[in-house]
């Protein structure tokens, strides 16, 4: 692997992302998937970088699900998109700053059609304000919030707590990144790196201290895809294409795994669950797996925030051995406290996947 | 601890892809040191077309050639018996492959290699 | 005074064009940007058929030069007007001539198969083009640091029939290169398997589909119709092959030591600039359009501009060669009008 060819694609995709003042578009599902991983963001801009960062309340979904889906019709999905807009405009910002990977690939291609076709934009505005007396305007920088982290990773770094590395042998810690179809598969040149080497995650990784590392399904998807988890009779193939990514990447022995996507790490997570309730086959060591993390879990770990405070006891495959790898202290008595300060109970042990729980001092705090 | 692997409601899915490393290739190689002519195959289907078997079953000799030379032999003898030997396929084939032997050294090979 | 005639461009096709024009009795001012003349056929290894060196090639093609003939090298051409019923050539270090007919033989350049991102060049270590392989077969130090590659793999029309990357056209001469490569490799490492990745072959040649049932016969090389989808590379540094085995209708991963990308011929900068300058451009390929493909391939549009070799589309040495002659006939009947 020759490291200077890759940065020589690297610069032919490279983009304009907006210093600050942003209108942050959230995920319909990422709060449920990875509850802190949005907040993390919020955190990390406004507190840690002096940030402004606008949290809208009345935005919706892009309806991108549905889109993808074939259940939403595109001039719907082009006008819901054309309010998300005017609300930004309304709020007095330039800067539209999307959550999730399949809004802002849906966001780009929405203003693509727009400037290939201004008789379009014009009939969507026009939909837009008989329903909603709204009027908008375009965006004069569109980022997902991943480009957002990459274009901030050294000032994150700066301030970092911890860095990606074996706090025993000092070594970097191997991180595999895996990018969100929609983030520039449609769209090359609006992706930090491209679609077929993209470094908008691999940035982040070198500038915080870890090791990416490349294996032969890299580019292969992690199995989200609509059609095949929505439908159960498809689930099989989301399941076998997480599996097939996990079985190439097994030898290089991962720390971890970095997502920018919704789906991806929800689904690179569970599935780890799945295929070893199903096959009793675990990854990483030990049968502790390979944790997969959002790039702000991430962020929010190396910045030294509580593991629990940021959601990481939601995730399948356990944060814990990853935690001690960097030295990063938590308490195991408050994994399954919730944020008031109570006893949210303890899940049932999956029977091949390693589970870490302080069952004996928990019936205590009970 | 012991448990039963759970039903989801799904399974994995068995991967179609051809994995050349994965397969063996003695077959093949044994095939081709008993009918040379195997190589010269250009895959162009005129046995296929010809073919008398071919026309009431789904037998294919350009294809059966082909999944010998992936080392896709699963169920292959099957597949290669179900030609009659009539010989017509040498009549067409362009290349001047010997069909015929052809179709009896893979059966042989593949009984053979069985332990 | 005999007249005087401008070729710009000294590969294979500008100084056949000299020396034919030259024997015609016709002063030749050869022009060519690099320090050297020969163009990519100096850096050839063998042609096929006949397995000549690239070198010697040169050399007797060489051979036809006289006094008659002026090369200036190291220059680039930036300006070629019609003035009356003359020309003037300018390069960029100053450098002038009047012409009363100039040819265009600027040729081709290979495709940058870095293009083809997925395809992992300069990126994977083992992923080599045809250009390469020939340079290292030319050395004598093909896989020199890899005693006895297990596997190669040679993927034809990379940059070729590809609206990707922009290029319509067959380049036509890399499926019989590879065959031809994959024949040397097998003569060099008779032990390694080598693979041919396709999505047609065109052996229109002479010789061509006999080299090819050579190959398969004598040499045992394998060939598979499909095309690469992308590349990578597993731990050990192999690279990973992904195509569709078109005839059995199924996807199919193959292990590979080094993968050779046939890169295919797009116009040279010479050649874009020229025909930008001129107004020459062919839409379809971006190579030069003569006046007639059929009947005259080498007049332009513009009287007294002729082209010769491969700025007017893919071409092999000999075919080259050939409209080479032609291009020196067909300035010698204007000439004489």
């Amino acid at each position: 692997m020759r490291l200077e060819g890759k940065r020589l694609i690297w610069q032919d995709y490279q983009k304009e992302i907006a210093d600050d003042h942003y209108f942050y578009a959230r995920s319909c599902i990422r709060q449920t998937f990875f509850p802190g991983a949005e907040a993390i963001f919020m955190r990390i801009l406004k507190e840690e970088l002096g940030k402004d960062i606008h949290d809208e309340q009345h935005h919706t979904s892009c309806t991108g699900i549905g889109y993808h889906s074939d259940v939403v019709p595109f001039d719907t999905t082009m006008t819901v998109v054309a309010r998300q807009f005017a609300l930004m405009t309304e709020a007095g910002y330039e800067n539209y700053a999307a959550s999730c990977v399949t809004s802002f690939g849906l966001y780009t291609e929405i203003l693509d059609t727009w400037n290939h076709f201004p008789e379009t934009e014009a009939k969507i505005r026009e939909y837009l304000f008989k329903a909603t007396g709204r009027e908008f305007n375009k965006p004069r920088n569109l980022a997902h919030a991943s480009d957002i982290v990459y274009k901030l990773r050294h000032q994150i770094a700066a301030k970092a707590k911890y860095k990606l590395v074996d706090k025993k042998t000092g070594n970097p810690l191997k991180v595999v990144e895996h990018i969100g179809c929609h983030y520039s598969k449609m769209f090359p040149h609006k992706g930090i790196g491209g679609a077929e080497y993209p470094y908008v995650l691999s940035g982040m990784i070198e500038a915080w201290g870890g090791e990416v590392i490349d294996y032969p399904e890299r580019r292969h998807c992690c199995g989200f895809g609509f059609r095949q988890y929505i439908v159960q009779a498809n689930r099989g193939f989301s399941l076998s294409c997480s599996k097939k990514k996990f079985d190439s990447m097994e030898p290089y022995e991962p720390d971890m795994i970095i997502t920018n996507c919704p789906g991806c790490p929800m689904f690179l997570d569970r599935w780890q669950y799945a295929l070893s309730e199903m096959e009793g086959k675990t990854y990483g060591k030990n049968k502790q797996g390979i944790p997969v993390f959002t790039y702000e879990e991430v962020a929010g770990m190396i910045m030294g925030y509580d593991p629990w405070e940021i959601g990481l006891q939601v995730h399948q495959v356990p944060a814990e051995p990853l935690l001690d790898k960097i030295g990063i202290p938590y308490d195991p008595l408050q994994k399954f406290t919730g944020k008031q300060g109570q006893y949210l109970g303890i899940p049932e042990s999956p029977s091949y996947l390693k589970f870490y729980a302080d069952q004996q001092n928990t019936e205590v705090i009970k | 601890m012991e448990r039963k692997s759970i039903n989801f409601g799904y399974a994995i899915v068995q991967d179609r892809q051809i994995d050349f490393d994965a397969n063996k290739h003695e077959i093949c190689r044994a095939v081709a040191v008993a009918e040379p002519t195997l190589n010269l195959c250009i895959s162009c289907g005129t046995c296929a077309a010809t073919c008398s078997a071919g026309l009431f079953t789904d037998f294919s000799l350009r294809k059966v050639i082909l999944l010998l030379k992936r080392g896709e032999t699963e169920g292959l003898l099957k597949e290669v018996s179900k030609c009659m030997l009539c010989g017509k396929c040498q009549l067409v084939c362009p290349r001047n492959v010997s069909t015929r032997n052809l179709v009896i050294q893979i059966s042989k090979a593949l009984i053979n290699g069985k332990p | 005074m005999a007249k005087h005639v401008v070729v710009i461009g000294a590969g294979p096709a500008g100084l056949e064009t000299s020396a034919k024009l030259s024997k015609m009795g016709l002063r030749v001012t050869l022009v060519e940007k690099e320090e050297t003349s020969g163009g990519h056929l100096k850096n050839w290894h063998t042609l096929f058929p006949g397995n000549m060196p690239g070198l010697k090639a040169l050399e007797s093609i060489k051979e036809g030069l006289d006094e008659n003939v002026k090369i200036q090298t190291n220059t680039q051409v930036t300006a070629l007007e019609a003035v009356n019923d003359y020309f003037t050539v300018s390069g960029h270090n100053g450098w002038q001539e009047k012409a009363d007919a100039v040819v265009l033989a600027t040729g081709f350049k290979l495709f940058d198969a870095r293009r083809k991102e997925e395809y992992g060049y300069g990126i994977y270590e083992n992923v080599i083009t045809s250009s390469d392989l020939e340079t290292l077969l030319a050395k004598g130090n093909l896989f020199s640091n890899h005693k006895n590659p297990a596997r190669i793999g040679f993927v034809h029309c990379v940059g070729s029939r590809d609206e990707k990357v922009n290029n319509l056209h067959c380049s036509k001469l890399c499926c019989i290169t590879a065959v031809k490569q994959a024949v040397e490799v097998k003569q060099l490492f008779p032990e390694t398997e080598v693979f041919c990745f396709y999505m047609d072959l065109r052996m229109f040649g002479r010789h061509y589909e006999e080299l090819y049932k050579e190959a398969q016969e004598k040499y045992n090389i394998q060939f598979i119709r499909g095309r690469l989808s992308e590349s990578t590379e597993d731990k050990e540094g192999n690279i990973i092959v992904k195509v569709e085995d078109t005839l059995l209708g199924k996807p199919l991963r193959i292990k590979t030591d080094f993968l050779v990308l046939m890169t295919g011929m797009e116009p040279a900068a010479g050649t874009k600039s020229l025909t930008a300058m001129l107004g020459l451009k062919d839409v379809s390929d971006k190579f030069i359009r003569p006046l007639d493909e059929v009947l005259q391939p080498n007049f332009t549009d513009m009287p007294g501009v002729f082209v010769a070799g491969t700025c007017s589309g893919p071409k092999s040495v000999s075919e080259t060669l050939a409209d080479a002659r032609s291009a020196a006939l067909a300035v010698e009947a204007f000439l004489k009008e």
